[in-house]
């Protein structure tokens, strides 16, 4: 219901501002602390319109953990300015992205990440690729990602500890990049995993990240 | 929520006699988990910033980003206070407070997508018009909000509510279809009258095209929520009198989506055709950039 009578966001743009508020914020969640630098990338219609519809001001806005609603939003580049966040823009052209794509490469600390998230229209979004792997979460779903080696059994192990702490899994996609023995799967769960899960998870040999990104 | 046909809307408000806002109320509950009351709690929330982004459009002289528009909710406001308007009241002001809203989105005000945000004045600038002229209960705005987003769910459903996959019929026609369906809701219409209201707005929205000048949610999309919001009432007026769409709303909103598919690309969001490409609207494009 809430996808057609909203989402509350700031304008002009549901596919060029909301939905672009909430690549960023997936990107600082992933990131989990204050983003330091960002190098934002624009393809399609996004490279060709942003500065009208303040897609620059969005992603950056989402960056700061603003949500669609915040009226901050509009002043989202000074803001970056006085909290110290160093960020690049930049527009190129893929023809096999989807035409609203942004990648956003950032750092928190010693921490980087780099994700390719697309506004697939009316706020809603998908994100594409985490670290140049290729992912597919549209974030409706409470969603975990986690980084680990590909190693035989580990995805396994990983659904043995979401089913012994009695969680239904929606959704599950493991990709990897290329055969180097790193691997991310995305997990979508009906309800949020607890914290104490995510720590069973992270326990697990082979696993080097997990970061949970609520539900819009 | 994954309401797929008005039809099942209507023999589920049939078999319980129930108005449509309570089927889908109800379905809601059981998709979300959420009690009736909290998801209550939300659409007033929603409706609140409609009224503020409504007000705020109106009052405030405000510019959009790209300096393209501004000022005409505020020029609107004042012709019908100097009692100038042809309109009746209440569509003037449906106008007025939809093309309110469209500026303050253009402006990145706050505002709720309904269905998504170059769409979001018409079932704003409907409600709250009705509501000031008809004395209406905010509950029954906040029903009438909920039967919308019934009939918002459908469309996206079975066709589109993105001009980039179905052009401004899917944006602004979806919106003043639910428009039509939220205002007979709020004046104690029947099941039936409101989903005609709904087909009858969307069928006089068909092969409406996207073509926003330098592709930006402003030209003409500001202006074309002040209009469709009184193509919003004029349908919903017809229903009420008890007039039918010939065609059944699921079968206008199937015949929304096919000719979105058949509509070319350069007339879907890219600025590629139409008012985009005039002389006038690439003019606006090169200063802009
Ligand atoms: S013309 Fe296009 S951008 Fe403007 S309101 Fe209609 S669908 Fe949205």
């Amino acid at each position: 219901m809430f996808d057609i009578l909203g989402p509350v966001t700031v304008g002009p743009s549901s596919s060029h501002t909301a939905g672009a508020v909430r690549i960023g914020l997936v990107c600082r969640t992933l990131l989990g602390g204050e983003v330091r630098r960002a190098l934002i990338t624009f393809y399609g219609s996004f490279a060709d319109t942003y500065k009208g519809h303040g897609t620059d001001k969005a992603v950056v806005g989402g960056l700061l953990g603003f949500d669609t609603d915040n009226e901050k939003i509009k002043e989202s580049l000074r803001i970056a300015e006085f909290r110290g966040m160093v960020y690049g823009i930049r527009t190129a052209e893929d023809i096999r992205y989807h035409p609203n794509t942004v990648v956003i490469e950032a750092a928190a600390g010693d921490r980087k990440v780099k994700v390719k998230g697309e506004s697939t229209g009316g706020g809603s979004i998908r994100i594409a690729g985490i670290n140049d792997f290729q992912v597919d979460a549209v974030c409706l779903l409470d969603t975990m990602v986690i980084m680990h080696r590909d190693t035989p059994g580990i995805l396994a192990e990983m659904t043995r500890v979401f089913a012994s702490n009695g969680y239904n899994i929606g959704n599950l996609r493991l990709s990897r990049a290329k055969r180097d023995g790193n691997a991310v799967t995305v997990v979508e769960t009906d309800v949020p995993v607890d914290a104490d899960t995510g720590a069973q998870i992270r326990e697990i040999k082979g696993v080097s990240d997990v970061v949970s990104i609520p539900r819009f | 929520m994954d309401i797929n046909s008005i039809d099942h809307i209507l023999d589920e408000a049939a078999k319980n006699s129930q108005p449509i806002w309570q089927v889908v109320l109800s379905e809601e509950q059981k998709d979300s988990g959420m009690t009736a009351d909290e998801i209550r709690g939300r659409v007033e929330e929603a409706y609140r910033v409609m009224k503020t982004a409504a007000v705020s459009g109106i009052s405030s002289d405000m510019k959009s980003i790209s300096g393209l528009t501004g000022g005409d909710a505020a020029r609107y406001y004042n012709h019908i206070r100097n009692r100038k308007n042809v309109l009746g009241a209440a569509s003037a002001k449906a106008m007025a407070y939809a093309l309110a809203t469209g500026g303050y989105n253009a402006a990145m005000g706050v505002i709720v997508a309904a269905p998504t945000a170059g769409a979001a004045g018409i079932l704003p600038g409907v409600l709250i018009a009705a509501q000031e002229e008809y004395g209406l209960a905010e509950r029954d705005i906040i029903n009438a909000l909920i039967t919308a987003s019934g009939i918002g769910a459908v469309i996206a459903s079975r066709a589109s509510i993105s001009g980039a996959s179905g052009g401004c019929q899917a944006e602004c026609g979806s919106a003043a279809a639910m428009a039509a369906a939220a205002l007979c809701e709020a004046m104690g219409c029947t099941p039936r009258q409101c989903v005609n209201a709904a087909a009858l707005a969307l069928k006089n929205s068909l092969g409406l095209v996207c073509d926003p000048v330098a592709g930006l949610v402003e030209v003409p999309c500001i202006k074309r929520n002040g209009i469709y919001a009184v193509l919003a009432m004029a349908a919903a007026d017809m229903a009420m009198a008890g007039i039918e769409s010939f065609i059944p709303p699921d079968e206008v909103i199937d015949a929304m989506f096919q000719i979105g598919m058949n509509m070319p690309p350069c007339l879907k969001e890219t600025a590629e055709g139409g008012l985009a490409v005039t002389p006038t609207g690439l003019a606006a494009k090169r200063r802009i950039n």
